[in-house]
């Protein structure tokens, strides 16, 4: 176990955001959050991030738990020059050749001397990526990363997030909308509507009642449908 | 004004301070542009010269004085702001006039004769010996408790979310951030003067982020043309008789003009 919410609820403004809800993070998990708007998603990850601590129940961390996190519209001021190197050494303790030779890694090298206001969305995500990835953590939380992505942008971002599951000892939790495009690599999918609807592995979440109510037969049908295609095509995807 | 008297001591201080708040001004404004608190700086200012009357009423230093409200001004708002009940710079509206006119009526009613252009425009050339030891520590204060936090403060303008899941504590240095600010304006106004103190902060800036690639070079570019401007402000306000903060800020924006006509790179 790495990180484990304990029946926490949050109330604001009379309302329940979140309600009872249970959640353990264990080593190589990768759990994708979806819900509609104001389900209380971002709210739950600034739980265990603990921005906000709960108003019932609690937040048990591993001692050995290493966390980052990257925020949902991550949006970089015009009027603050920075390069991507500089950007991602602040405030770390990091020498130029590591940051080189986590670049070759990820085939950031191109960007890094680019200022951040010149990236475009999908390169942003991947300097934030990074960044985020240098102190070694062991649990990635991601707050809608393709928020501001294109199609191809998404692709290319979700192709990214993959090869990082695949070759570092991380575990991912993400709040997601495009359960399309990791419905191959997530091992597990929660509903969140303030309380957890259902969840379960990826194939058999789409099928559940609940997940029908939330989301529509239209939604729920729509992923079957694209969990099958990807499952053809996984070779093709690799190569893209 | 002859020219022999180039080097009186009056100007000598003159430029000591003048240079002093130059280089708080470059570190500081920077800061000011990128988390766009240019009217946070003019009200700020504003309420300083409440500050002032109550120095001036009470019978104590107006740099005192100033500093104070400045920290009450900057609590208060800050209050106000996580509060939400209106937007900010309406409540920056509301503050920064109603203290502004708190402090004149304040002069008024005490029956002292006070120069309120000096404190509007600021009267650097009278910045006596004294003062000037003030300005250099206060300088070497707010730098090195700036160059500290730097990065922490860098990282959280950029994101806050970012710095707090660094463990940065956001409110700390954000705290810090604006005690650094309320020292600059409290040293500044009998430099450059009330209305002026925001054009310190913000031109020099926006002209140093035209040629910076770092927010470390934008820091330094800035501190520098604000000491270029305060020696050819101050020399020119001599020669040509006319007032110095006025003319520091002209030669701020002639400086801004040609930078942006020569460099263009970003709008700030």
């Amino acid at each position: 176990m790495l990180i484990k919410a304990e029946n926490i609820s949050v109330v604001r403004n009379n309302k329940e955001i979140l309600k009872n809800i249970d959640l353990t993070i264990n080593p190589r998990d990768f759990i994708t959050i979806l819900g509609p708007n104001g389900a209380g998603k971002s709210m739950l990850l600034k739980c265990l991030l603990e921005f906000f601590s709960p108003d019932e129940g609690k937040i048990i961390k591993s001692d050995d738990l290493k966390v980052s996190y990257t925020p949902q519209d991550f949006v970089i001021d015009k009027s603050i020059p920075i390069t991507s190197m500089d950007f991602i050494m602040l405030n770390k303790n990091i020498k130029k050749d590591e940051i080189n030779n986590i670049s070759k890694e990820f085939n950031i090298s191109e960007i890094l001397n680019k200022q951040l206001s010149h990236l475009s969305g999908g390169e942003l995500q991947k300097i934030l990526i990074t960044r985020s990835l240098i102190d070694n953590p062991n649990l990635l939380i991601l707050d809608e990363p393709t928020q501001n992505l294109d199609v191809s942008g998404q692709l290319s971002f979700y192709k990214f997030l993959d090869k990082i599951y695949a070759e570092r000892e991380i575990s991912i939790l993400m709040v997601s909308h495009d359960l399309h495009m990791v419905i191959s690599t997530t091992k597990k999918v929660i509903c969140l509507s303030n309380h957890i609807c259902c969840s379960g592995e990826p194939s058999s979440i789409t099928k559940d009642p609940e997940f029908i109510n939330l989301f529509g037969h239209d939604f729920a049908d729509m992923m079957s449908l694209y969990k099958h295609d990807l499952k053809h095509n996984h070779e093709g995807r690799e190569s893209v | 004004m002859k020219v022999e008297k180039v080097f009186d001591s009056f100007i000598i201080n003159a430029l000591i301070g003048g240079i002093c708040v130059s280089i708080i001004a470059g570190g500081l404004g920077c800061f000011v542009v990128w988390k766009k608190m240019a009217y946070f700086g003019d009200s700020l200012s504003h309420s300083s010269l409440l500050g002032i009357a109550i120095g001036i009423v009470l019978g104590f230093n107006s740099t005192i004085g100033t500093f104070l409200v400045c920290i009450v001004f900057a609590t208060l708002l800050t209050y106000l702001q996580n509060k939400k009940i209106l937007s900010n710079d309406t409540l920056l509206g509301i503050l920064a006039h109603a203290s502004l006119s708190i402090g004149i009526i304040a002069i008024s009613l005490s029956n002292q004769y006070v120069n309120l252009d000096a404190y509007l425009f600021g009267d650097i050339l009278t910045v006596t010996d004294n003062e000037v030891v003030w300005f250099v520590l206060s300088t070497i204060l707010v730098i090195s408790i700036l160059f500290f936090i730097w990065e922490k403060l860098v990282l959280m303008t950029i994101n806050e979310s970012v710095a707090k899941a660094e463990n940065i504590n956001t409110f700390l240095i954000q705290s810090i951030f604006l005690t650094l600010l309320v020292i600059f304006v409290a040293t500044c106004v009998k430099v450059v003067g009330i209305l002026l103190i925001t054009s310190m902060l913000i031109i020099p800036a926006a002209t140093a982020r035209q040629i910076s690639s770092s927010p470390g070079s934008m820091a330094l570019v800035s501190g520098l043309l604000g000491i270029l401007s305060i020696i050819i402000g101050v020399y020119l306000s001599i020669f040509v008789d006319i007032p110095t903060g006025p003319s520091i800020i002209f030669t701020l924006t002639l400086f801004f003009i040609i930078v942006l006509s020569v460099f263009r790179k970003q709008t700030s």
